[in-house]
C-alpha cells in the first residue's frame, strides 16, 4: 500500500494504536476497552478504503470473464508457405495470415486482405445485426473473437499475443493495466503534502502539550492524525478512476488510457463529421428542378436512368423519388453502358439508345457538358445556388449536350442535436462541423444544427491543419474518424475516437474506440470525462472541509482534564472525551463507506457554465463538507452514549 | 467600539483602495519598461548602474539564473551587512558609541535585514552606529524590498508569457523597483514625516534633565529616511528599540495613519499591477478582495477585543468604557496618542503585511487580540503581505485553491490558462510545507527545551504565545516581536536566524521553480467552461482555502496559546 501514502500512514497508525491497546489490555488498564475500540475503528478505515477499490474493480471483473471465455481455445488456420496449418489463436503473431470460413471465430485482430464476409460482432458491440467486412477500403478491420457468418476471408493479423483488442479490453475493465493519470498523480502529491503537514502538526502538538503539562496519550494523537489526513479522498481516489473507465465501458467505449478520459473532460474543441454525427447518415433526394424548358418529369426520368448504376444511398434515393413519377421496373437495352459513381469523377450515368445521360456534382456535370460541346442555360446557375443556399446539395442532370435539370439533395439534421450543441457551448466547448460540402451548403447546415463553426470542402490535410491550429492556441481537440486517411488526425487529436467499423489504422491511431460506431457519442465521452474530474474535485474538497469539525471534537477532548475551560470549544456538546475521539474516528471510517456510491456513480453532471457549476458544487461539497461532520459526529456520539459503549 | 475609531478604520480602507489603482498602474509601466514621469532623472542613473555592474539589461534569464542571481545577491548582502555590524568600532557617525555586535547577534541581524524580516534582537539607539543604520540597515530595507518586488513581477511574467523559458532579468527588476518605486515614494514620505516632527540629523545624543531632577539621554539620528522605507518596504526595522511607538519615529496620529497606509500601499498596488500584466484587471481585483476580506476581519477582531478591555479589570469595577473623558478599552502597552483604533489598525497592517513595525506592545494585548496578530502571520503573510512576497504567497494559495476546487467544474485545473500539473503542485506544497514546518518546528523545539524556555517572560499559555509568535514572526519574515520573550541570546539568535533564512528562501526557491515551469506552458484560452478566477466567488474560495489550510495547521497551537489564555482570563486566571 506504499503507492498510497495516505493509507500507508493510516496503516502505520493502526499498528501503533493496536500495540498500545494490547499492552493496556494485558496490563488490565482502565482504558483497555476504549483503546480496543479505537484501534478497531482505525483498522476499519483501512478496510473500507480497500473495500472501495475492490468494489470498483469487482464491477469490471464479471465483464472481463465473459470476454475471456471468448478468447479461449480458438484454432486458426495459418498460411505457412502456401499451405495451411492449424495453430492456437494465442500463438498468432503480427503479420501472420489466416483463413477464416463461415461459422469460424476470427482468431485475432487484423485486416481483411482478401474476400468479403458477413461478421457477427455482437460479442464485442452487443449489436446483433451482422456487419460486412471486406478487403480494401474502410471496412477491412476485423476483431478477434467475432464470428464469420458467411463466405470466407483471408485476414492478416495486426496484433501480437496479449496486445489484441480483447486483451486490452479485459485488462482495462479489470483495472489491471491502469496507470495513474497526471491529474491523479498531482492529487496524490497534494494529499501526501497535507499528510506530512498533519504529521508535523501532531508532533508539534505533543510538544506544546508537554509544555502545557498535559501530554496527550499516543493512541489519541494517532486518532487525531488519522482524522486529519485526507483519508476520504485518499481511500476513494483510485475507485473514482476505475469507476470512470467502467462508465465508458458501459457506454461501449474503450479508452486506451485514463489520460484520454481526463483529456476528454478538458476538451475545448469538438470536430464533428457532418454526416452521421450532425445529419442523419445520408442525403436524400428531395425534389427535381427542371431548366431549359424541360418538365419535372423529364428530370426525374433522366435522373433515374443516370442513377441506376449509382449504389450510393444518395443514388438510391434519386431512383426512389423518381418512382413517384411513374418510372418503375425499367429495362435498358443490351447496349447500355453504365458509368459508375466514383469519388474522382463525381458523376454516374448510362449510355443507352444513342444517348449519354449523366448526373453528378454540379461542376463535374457542367464540365462534362462543356466537353461535349454543349452550352449552359442561364437558368442553371440560379437554380443550383438556390439549392445550395437552402442547405441542399445540387446535382445536375444532363442528356448529351443539354442540361435537363437539377436534383435537390437534402441533409436531414438529427433531432435534438441543436440542444446538445447549446449545452456544449454553455460548457465552453466549441463545435466545428467537418464536411466535404461546399461552403454555402455547409453554412446552411451549420446554422440549422447550431454548430459554432464549420470546415467546408475538407480534406484530411485540412482537418489535420485545423487540429494543429487549435492546439497551437493551447486548446484540446477531440474528433471522430473511421477511415485510414483519418488516422493522422486521430493521432494528432487529444481525444481521437475511432469507430469500431473503421480501419485498423484508424483504431490504432485513436486513443478511444467506440464499439457502437456512433460518432455522436463523442459528446457523452466529454461528459464522462468531466464527471470523473468533478467527482475527484468534489470529494477532495469534502475531505479537507471535514477536518474543521474533527478539530472541534478532538482538541477539547484531548485537554478536557488539564484545562476544563477548553470545553467551551466542545460546541457539539459531545458526551465525553472518549466519546468525542471515538465518534471522530468512527465518522472518518463510515464516511468512506457512505461515499463509495458517489465515487462509483460520479457526481451528478449538469451541462452548465463553470461559474454556476462551481457555485453549486462549492455549496454542496465545500460548505456541506464543513457542516456534515458536525451533524454526523453528534449523531454517532449520541448513539455511543445511548448504547453505553463509552464512559 | 467608538464611532471615531470606526471612522478612522473606514477612512483607512477607503484611502487604501483609492491609491491601489494609480499605484498599481504606475508599477505596471515601470516593470514593462514604459515611459514614466521619472524617466529623465532615473534613466541615466539606471544605465550608469548597469554599466558599472556589467549588466546587460536586454538579456533575460530563466528561472534558475534569475533565482541564482537573487540568492547570490542576498548572500553577498548578508556578508556585507555582517561585516558592517562586526566593524562598528571603526565607523564614522557613531553617536551611540556602539561596539561591534557579537557574532550571533550580527548573524541574526544581517539575515534579518536581508530577508526583509527585520527582526531586531538589538536596540538601535544603543547597539547601532548611524553608519550602520544608514549604509547597512536602510540600504537593506531598499534592496530586500526591491528583491521581493522583482520576484513577484517575475512570477507574474511567467503567468502571462507562454512557451518560453525566460522570466525577466533580476538585476533590471531590482534596479527599477528601487529607483522608480521605492526611492521616490520614500523621499516623499520622509519629507512628510519630517514635517510632522520626525527627526533627521547626525547629531550627538542629547542629555536632558527631567522634572524629577534626573537626567535622560535622548537618542538622535537620521530617522525619517529610514522610517519611510521601513514602512514602504514592509521592513519594520525601527531606528529605535521602541519602533513606531517612539515619538521620533511616529509622532502624531497623522503619521500613524500614513505609516500604516505606507505598509500596504505597494502590496495592494501590486495586485493591480498583476491584473494589468496578465491582461485582465479582474484577476488582480479578486486577489485584492481576498486580502481585503481577511484584513477587515482581522482588524475588526483585534479592535473589538482591545476596545472591550480586560475582563479581570471589568470584574473589579474598573470602568473601561469609551467616553468623552477616556478612550476606554485595554490601553496597556498602547500609546495614548494612537488609542485603540490607531493601534489595532497598525497591528493588523503590520502583522498581515509581514512588516513588523509596531506602535504598541502585542505582549500586552488581550489574548484574542494577540492571537489574531499571530494568525495574520501564520496564514502565510498574504494579507497584503510583504512587498512582492505577499503577492507571491497569495498566488501560491490561488494555485492551490484552483487545484483543490478547480476539478469541480469538470476540467483539470488551470490558473490563467496555465495547467496546474504534478510539478506545480509538488513545488507549491513544498513551499507551504517548509514554511509551516519551520514555524511549527521552531516553536515545538523551543517550547520543550531549556534554552527555548529560558527566554520567556511569562508562564503558562502566555509564555507559549511569546515563543510561538517569535517563531512565526521569524519564519514568516515579519520581524515584529511579541515582546516579553528575551530573544537576545545565542539560542534564539541562531534558531530564529535560520528560521528567517528558511522562511524566506526555502519558500521562494520552490515558488520560482513553479514560475519556471508555468512560463513554458501554453495559455489555454478562457471559455465559459474555464474555472473562473475572478469575482467574488473565487475571492471567497481563496479566503476559504487560506483559512482552512491555516486553521488546520495552526489550530492546536493557537488553542493552547491565545485561546486557552483567553478562556482562563475569564475564570480570573492571569499569567
Amino acid at each position: 500500500m506504499v503507492h498510497n501514502p495516505v493509507m500507508f500512514v493510516v496503516e502505520a497508525g493502526c499498528a501503533v494504536a493496536s500495540y498500545y491497546a494490547v499492552v493496556e489490555a494485558a496490563g488490565g488498564g482502565p482504558r483497555a476497552g476504549f483503546l480496543a475500540a479505537l484501534s478497531a475503528w482505525l483498522w476499519f478505515t483501512v478496510l473500507f478504503a480497500n473495500f472501495a477499490e475492490a468494489m470498483a474493480e469487482g464491477r469490471g471483473k464479471a465483464q472481463a470473464d465473459t470476454l475471456r471465455k471468448m478468447k479461449s481455445e480458438t484454432l486458426a488456420s495459418v498460411m505457412v508457405g502456401g499451405s495451411l496449418r492449424q495453430v492456437a489463436a494465442s500463438q498468432l503473431r503480427r503479420g501472420d495470415i489466416v483463413i477464416v470460413s463461415a461459422g469460424e471465430v476470427i482468431p485475432g485482430d487484423g485486416e481483411v486482405i482478401e474476400g468479403i464476409a458477413a461478421v457477427d460482432e455482437s460479442a464485442i458491440t452487443g449489436e446483433s445485426a451482422p456487419v460486412i467486412r471486406e478487403s480494401g477500403g474502410d471496412r477491412s478491420a476485423v476483431t478477434g473473437g467475432t464470428r464469420v457468418l458467411s463466405d470466407r476471408i483471408t485476414v492478416q493479423i495486426r496484433a501480437d499475443p496479449g496486445q489484441s483488442f480483447l486483451d486490452r479490453m479485459i485488462s482495462l475493465v479489470e483495472g489491471a493495466s491502469r496507470q495513474k493519470t497526471p491529474n491523479e498523480i498531482a492529487l496524490d502529491i497534494l494529499l501526501a503534502g497535507l499528510t506530512i503537514i498533519f504529521i508535523l502538526v501532531v508532533i508539534s502538538l505533543e510538544c506544546f502539550a508537554v509544555y502545557a503539562g498535559a501530554p496527550v496519550p499516543i493512541p489519541v494523537l494517532i486518532a487525531l492524525l488519522v482524522c486529519l489526513i485526507p483519508t476520504t479522498i485518499g481511500g476513494l481516489l483510485s475507485a473514482i478512476g476505475i469507476a470512470g473507465m467502467d462508465r465508458l465501458v458501459q457506454h461501449n467505449v474503450l479508452a486506451m488510457s485514463g489520460r484520454a478520459v481526463e483529456a476528454a473532460g478538458d476538451v475545448n474543441t469538438l470536430l464533428l463529421d457532418k454526416t452521421g454525427t450532425i445529419t442523419l447518415g445520408n442525403r436524400q433526394a428531395a425534389e427535381f428542378l427542371p431548366v431549359n424548358g424541360f418538365s419535372e418529369r423529364d428530370v426525374a426520368d433522366a435522373a433515374q436512368l443516370a442513377s441506376l448504376s449509382d449504389e450510393t444511398p444518395e443514388g438510391r434515393s434519386i431512383v426512389v423519388l423518381a418512382k413517384g413519377f411513374g418510372f418503375r421496373d425499367r429495362h435498358l437495352g443490351p447496349d447500355a453502358v453504365f458509368t459508375e459513381f466514383t469519388a474522382q469523377t463525381r458523376m454516374s450515368g448510362v449510355d443507352t439508345g444513342g444517348h449519354a445521360i449523366r448526373k453528378g456534382s454540379a461542376d463535374a456535370v457542367i464540365s462534362w457538358v462543356r466537353q461535349q460541346g454543349g452550352s449552359l442555360p442561364d437558368q442553371l446557375r440560379p437554380t443550383v445556388e438556390s439549392v445550395s443556399t437552402r442547405g441542399g446539395t445540387p446535382l445536375v442532370v444532363a442528356r448529351d449536350r443539354t442540361v435537363v435539370g437539377v436534383i435537390h439533395l437534402k441533409d436531414v439534421v438529427k433531432g435534438g442535436i441543436r440542444e446538445r450543441f447549446d449545452q456544449l457551448r454553455a460548457m465552453g466547448i466549441t463545435t466545428i462541423m467537418i464536411t466535404g460540402d461546399n461552403p454555402l451548403t455547409a453554412a446552411t447546415i451549420a446554422r440549422e444544427a447550431g454548430v459554432d463553426d464549420f470546415l467546408a470542402e475538407a480534406t484530411p490535410e485540412d482537418k489535420m491543419q485545423l487540429i494543429r491550429q487549435e492546439q497551437s492556441q493551447g486548446k484540446l481537440v477531440a474528433m471522430t474518424g473511421d477511415g485510414t486517411n483519418d488516422a493522422p488526425a486521430l493521432a494528432q487529436a487529444d481525444v481521437g475516437l475511432a469507430m469500431n467499423t473503421g480501419t485498423m489504422a484508424a483504431k490504432e491511431a485513436g486513443n478511444m474506440v467506440d464499439l457502437d460506431s456512433n460518432p455522436t457519442k463523442l459528446i457523452e465521452i466529454v461528459e464522462i470525462g468531466k464527471q470523473l474530474l468533478m467527482t475527484r474535485g468534489a470529494l477532495t474538497t469534502f475531505s479537507i472541509a471535514n477536518d474543521v469539525a474533527k478539530y472541534f471534537a478532538i482538541i477539547p477532548a484531548m485537554f478536557a482534564s488539564a484545562f476544563p475551560v477548553l470545553d467551551k470549544l466542545n460546541i457539539m456538546h459531545l458526551h465525553s472525551p472518549e466519546s468525542a475521539v471515538l465518534s471522530a474516528v468512527i465518522f472518518n471510517a463510515l464516511i468512506i463507506v457512505a461515499l463509495i456510491p458517489l465515487a462509483l456513480r460520479g457526481v451528478r453532471y449538469r451541462p452548465l457554465g463553470a461559474a454556476s457549476l462551481l457555485r453549486r458544487n462549492l455549496l454542496a461539497y465545500g460548505v456541506g463538507g464543513i457542516v456534515a461532520p458536525f451533524v454526523g459526529l453528534k449523531l454517532i456520539d449520541l448513539a455511543l452514549a445511548a448504547t453505553g459503549l463509552v464512559k | 467600539m467608538t464611532w471615531m475609531g470606526i471612522a478612522q478604520m473606514g477612512a483607512f480602507a477607503g484611502v487604501l483602495l483609492l491609491v491601489t489603482k494609480p499605484m498599481g498602474a504606475y508599477m505596471a509601466r515601470v516593470f514593462q519598461g514604459e515611459r514614466t514621469l521619472l524617466d529623465p532623472v532615473m534613466r541615466p542613473v539606471e544605465s550608469a548602474i548597469y554599466r558599472t555592474c556589467g549588466v546587460d539589461p536586454k538579456r533575460e534569464m530563466q528561472w534558475t539564473t534569475y533565482t541564482a542571481a537573487m540568492l547570490i545577491f542576498s548572500a553577498v548582502c548578508v556578508l556585507l551587512l555582517y561585516l558592517i555590524l562586526r566593524l562598528q568600532s571603526i565607523h564614522p557617525w557613531n553617536a551611540a558609541h556602539a561596539p561591534p555586535m557579537e557574532p550571533h547577534l550580527a548573524f541574526n541581524t544581517a539575515v534579518s535585514f536581508v530577508t526583509n524580516t527585520n527582526w531586531q534582537a538589538y536596540a538601535g539607539e544603543r547597539s547601532a552606529s548611524y553608519f550602520t543604520q544608514m549604509a547597512g540597515l536602510t540600504w537593506q530595507s531598499f534592496v530586500s524590498a526591491g528583491t521581493g518586488m522583482a520576484l513577484a513581477i517575475a512570477f507574474t511574467r511567467a503567468l502571462c508569457r507562454q512557451s518560453v523559458a525566460e522570466i525577466g532579468n533580476f538585476w533590471v527588476d531590482l534596479t527599477r523597483a528601487c529607483l522608480w518605486v521605492l526611492l521616490p515614494l520614500s523621499a516623499v514620505l520622509a519629507l512628510v514625516l519630517v514635517s510632522q516632527g520626525v527627526i533627521q540629523n547626525l547629531s550627538q545624543y542629547v542629555t536632558a534633565s527631567t522634572l524629577e531632577g534626573g537626567s535622560q539621554v535622548i537618542a538622535q539620528g537620521p530617522v525619517a529616511s529610514q522610517e519611510a522605507i521601513k514602512m514602504l518596504g514592509t521592513n519594520g526595522g525601527g531606528f529605535f528599540n521602541a519602533n513606531s511607538a517612539h515619538p521620533y519615529e511616529n509622532p502624531t496620529p497623522l503619521t500613524n495613519f500614513l505609516e500604516a497606509l505606507a505598509i500596504l500601499v505597494i502590496p495592494a498596488g501590486l495586485t493591480y499591477t498583476f491584473g494589468r500584466l496578465v491582461g485582465n484587471q479582474k484577476q488582480g481585483w479578486a486577489l485584492l478582495t481576498a486580502m481585503m476580506v481577511l484584513f477587515v476581519t482581522g482588524l475588526g477582531c483585534i479592535y473589538s477585543s482591545e476596545q472591550n478591555g480586560n475582563p479581570v479589570l471589568g470584574r473589579i469595577g474598573v470602568n473601561q468604557a469609551a467616553s468623552l473623558a477616556q478612550s476606554g478599552g485595554h490601553m496597556e502597552g498602547k500609546e495614548v496618542r494612537f488609542g485603540i483604533s490607531g493601534s489595532a489598525l497598525f497591528a493588523t497592517a503590520t502583522t498581515g503585511a509581514s512588516c513588523g513595525a509596531v506602535n504598541s506592545s502585542f505582549d500586552s494585548y488581550t489574548p484574542l487580540g494577540g492571537g489574531i496578530a499571530i494568525l495574520n502571520i501564520v496564514l502565510g503573510e498574504i494579507i497584503f503581505g510583504g512587498v512582492g512576497s505577499g503577492l507571491l504567497g497569495m498566488l501560491v494559495f490561488a494555485i492551490l485553491a484552483v487545484f483543490i476546487a478547480g476539478l469541480m467544474v469538470g476540467r483539470t485545473p488551470e490558473y490563467l490558462g496555465k495547467k496546474i500539473e504534478p510539478r506545480e503542485v509538488k513545488l507549491a506544497m513544498l513551499a507551504i510545507l517548509l514554511l509551516a514546518g519551520c514555524i511549527l518546528g521552531v516553536s515545538a523545539v523551543s517550547s520543550v527545551t531549556r534554552l527555548g524556555l529560558a527566554g520567556r517572560f511569562n508562564m503558562g499559555p502566555h509564555g507559549f504565545t511569546e515563543i510561538l509568535y517569535a517563531a512565526a514572526s521569524a519564519a514568516g519574515n515579519n520581524g515584529s516581536a511579541f515582546a516579553g520573550l528575551n530573544a537576545n541570546a545565542p539560542y534564539y539568535h541562531t534558531t530564529l536566524g535560520l528560521a528567517m533564512l528558511f522562511g524566506r528562501f526555502l519558500f521562494i526557491v520552490p515558488v520560482m521553480a513553479v514560475a519556471g515551469s508555468l512560463v513554458m506552458k501554453k495559455r489555454v484560452p478562457a471559455s465559459s467552461g474555464t474555472f473562473p478566477t475572478t469575482g467574488g466567488l473565487f475571492a471567497g474560495l481563496l479566503v476559504g482555502v487560506i483559512l482552512i489550510l491555516g486553521a488546520l495547521t495552526f489550530f492546536p497551537a493557537l488553542t493552547l496559546g491565545p485561546l486557552l489564555e483567553h478562556l482562563l482570563i475569564h475564570t480570573g486566571k492571569l499569567f
